[in-house]
C-alpha cells in the first residue's frame, strides 16, 4: 500500500502542493498527465529520491517520509532503465541481493529463477550494453524485483519499445502482478497502456485539484 | 573513404594541413635536438650518477604526485560534478587557479606558505621541530610542488568524467539498498575507470614538465632534489647546451614510454 498525505514537493521554481493519494495493496495504478505536470517528480518522492517539503508518505503502513531510498523497500524502474553498464545481466539482477549480503548460492538460485521467469536466462553472462530494448527492460525489471519489494515504481519504462515488444512486456507485467501481488505505481503517457495494465487510472489533474 | 565529393576533399585537405603543420613543428623540434646532440654525449650523460638519480627521482616524484592528484581529484571532481553546496562557485574558481597561473607563482606561494612566520614560528620550522623534517628544499617539496599544479588538472578531468556518468544509475542503486558511498563505490567508480587513468596520466605528464615551482620551492640540488626538468636547467645554466639538449631528448623518451604504457592500459580497461 502507498499513501501520500498532503505531500508538497519543491524543485527549483516547480512546485507540487498538497498531493494526497492512496493505492491499495496489490493495486496496479497508472499515473497519467501532461508533460511537465510532475508525474516523475511524484514517483521520485515515493522512491525517496526527492525530498518533500510538507506532508507524509507511507509504504505498507510505515511512514517513510524521512527514510533514505535504501530503506523504503521499493523496486524502481526509470524511463532510461539506468542499467549498470559495467556489469553483466546476472550482476545487475543480483545487485540488491549482494548489497544485502545474501549468501552466494542463494543469490545464484534467485537470479537463475528470476531470469528463467523473465525469459532472459540465456543472457545472464552478457554485458547489458549488448541487449536489445526488450531484453534491457526485462533485466531492469529483474533487478528491481530481485529483493522482492512490496511496491514497484515504473517511470514510463516501455515507452521506447516497438509495439510487439511492448505487448510482450504488458503480458509479463500481468503475470508478475498475478504471481507476486506487488503494488504498482506506473507513470505513463499512453492511455492504451494504462487501460491494458492498470486496475486504476489516476490523472495528475485530479490529484492537483 | 568512399563517395567523397570535391568539397569533402577540400575539407579533409584543409584539416590535414592545419593539423599536420603542428605535428610537423613538433617533429622538427625533435629532429633539430637530435641533430644537435651526439651519441657520445648520450653515453656521457647516462654514465653520470647525478643523471641516474635525477631519472629515479623524476619517476618516483611524478608517480607520487599523480597518485595524490587522483586521490584528491576523485572526491573533488565528484563533489563539483554532483553536489550543489554553498560557495561552490568559489571552489570551482579556486581549483582552476593552478591551471591558469604561471607555475612559478605556485612555487613562490608554496615557499611563502611554509616560511611565513605566524606567532613566532613558520610551518617549516614547526614541521622540523615536530617531525624532524622541514618541507622546503627536500624531496617531499618536489612532490608537493608537482602535486599542487597537477592536481588541478586531475580534478578537472575527474569532474568531466563524473559529469558524463548518469546520476540516474546511482539513484537506482540507492533504491536497491545502497548507501551513497556504496552506490559510488559499486556503480559510479567502475564507470569512471577510464577517466581515472586519463586523470592519472595528465597529472603524471604535468608533473614531469613542472619546473618553476620545483626550482623555487625544492631547489635544484644535485643528488637531492634534482629532477629531469631541473637537470636541463642545471646543464643549460652551466653553459652545456649539448648536455641540456641530451637530457631533454632522454626526457622525451621517458615521457613517451610512460605515456604509451598508460595508453595501453587505457585500451584494456
Amino acid at each position: 500500500m502507498i499513501t501520500l498525505n498532503q505531500v508538497s514537493i519543491q524543485s527549483g521554481s516547480f512546485r507540487l502542493a498538497d498531493i494526497s493519494l492512496r493505492i491499495a495493496p496489490g493495486e496496479y495504478a497508472a499515473l497519467m498527465g501532461r508533460t511537465g505536470q510532475g508525474k516523475t517528480t511524484l514517483l521520485e518522492a515515493v522512491a525517496g529520491l526527492r525530498d518533500v517539503v510538507a506532508g507524509s508518505i507511507s509504504i505498507g503502513g510505515r511512514d517513510v517520509t524521512a527514510l533514505p531510498p535504501a530503506l523504503r523497500g521499493v523496486g524502481y524502474v526509470p524511463q532510461d532503465l539506468a542499467l549498470f553498464p559495467t556489469m553483466t545481466v546476472a550482476e545487475n539482477i543480483a545487485f540488491a541481493l549482494r548489497v544485502r549480503g545474501m549468501a552466494r548460492e542463494a543469490i545464484a538460485t534467485r537470479v537463475a529463477d528470476l531470469a528463467d521467469w523473465l525469459g532472459i536466462a540465456p543472457l545472464l553472462a552478457r554485458n547489458v550494453r549488448q541487449l536489445s530494448g526488450g531484453e534491457a527492460q526485462r533485466t531492469a525489471l529483474g533487478r528491481a524485483l530481485a529483493f522482492e519489494p512490496k511496491v514497484l515504481l515504473l517511470d514510463e519504462p516501455f515507452s521506447a519499445l516497438d509495439e510487439t515488444t511492448r505487448e510482450e512486456m504488458h503480458r509479463l507485467m500481468h503475470r508478475l502482478c498475478k504471481k507476486t501481488g506487488v503494488t504498482v505505481l506506473h507513470v505513463t503517457h499512453s492511455r492504451s497502456e494504462a487501460l491494458a495494465l492498470a486496475t486504476r487510472v489516476i490523472e495528475m489533474d485530479d490529484l492537483m485539484n | 573513404m568512399p563517395n567523397s565529393s570535391a568539397s569533402d576533399k577540400t575539407f579533409r585537405t584543409a584539416f590535414a594541413l592545419l593539423g599536420g603543420s603542428y605535428v610537423l613543428l613538433l617533429v622538427l623540434l625533435l629532429v633539430a635536438d637530435m641533430a644537435f646532440a651526439s651519441m657520445e654525449q648520450f653515453r656521457l650523460q647516462l654514465g653520470k650518477p647525478e643523471f641516474l638519480y635525477s631519472i629515479q627521482l623524476t619517476l618516483l616524484s611524478c608517480t607520487a604526485a599523480a597518485a595524490l592528484s587522483l586521490l584528491i581529484g576523485v572526491p573533488l571532481g565528484y563533489g563539483l560534478a554532483r553536489w550543489r553546496f554553498p560557495l561552490r562557485w568559489l571552489v570551482d574558481g579556486l581549483v582552476e587557479i593552478p591551471v591558469v597561473l604561471p607555475p612559478l607563482v605556485v612555487g613562490i606561494s608554496l615557499l611563502i606558505l611554509f616560511s611565513l612566520k605566524i606567532g613566532g614560528t613558520s610551518l617549516d620550522a614547526w614541521l622540523e621541530a615536530h617531525l624532524g623534517q622541514r618541507m622546503t628544499y627536500t624531496v617531499p617539496a618536489v612532490i608537493l610542488a608537482q602535486f599542487t599544479v597537477a592536481a588541478a588538472f586531475a580534478v578537472r578531468t575527474m569532474r568531466v568524467t563524473f559529469e558524463q556518468i548518469s546520476p540516474r544509475v546511482e539513484q537506482v542503486a540507492l533504491t536497491l539498498g545502497c548507501s551513497e558511498w556504496q552506490a559510488f563505490w559499486r556503480v559510479t567508480l567502475p564507470q569512471a575507470r577510464r577517466g581515472m587513468l586519463a586523470s592519472f596520466t595528465i597529472a603524471w605528464a604535468r608533473s614531469l614538465g613542472e619546473f618553476g615551482p620545483i626550482l623555487v620551492f625544492a631547489g635544484a640540488t644535485r643528488m637531492r632534489t634534482e629532477v629531469l626538468s631541473t637537470t636541463v636547467f642545471l646543464e643549460f645554466s652551466t653553459g652545456s647546451l649539448e648536455g641540456a639538449v641530451t637530457v631533454s631528448l632522454l626526457m622525451v623518451a621517458v615521457a613517451m614510454v610512460v605515456l604509451l604504457v598508460l595508453r595501453r592500459l587505457n585500451s584494456e580497461v
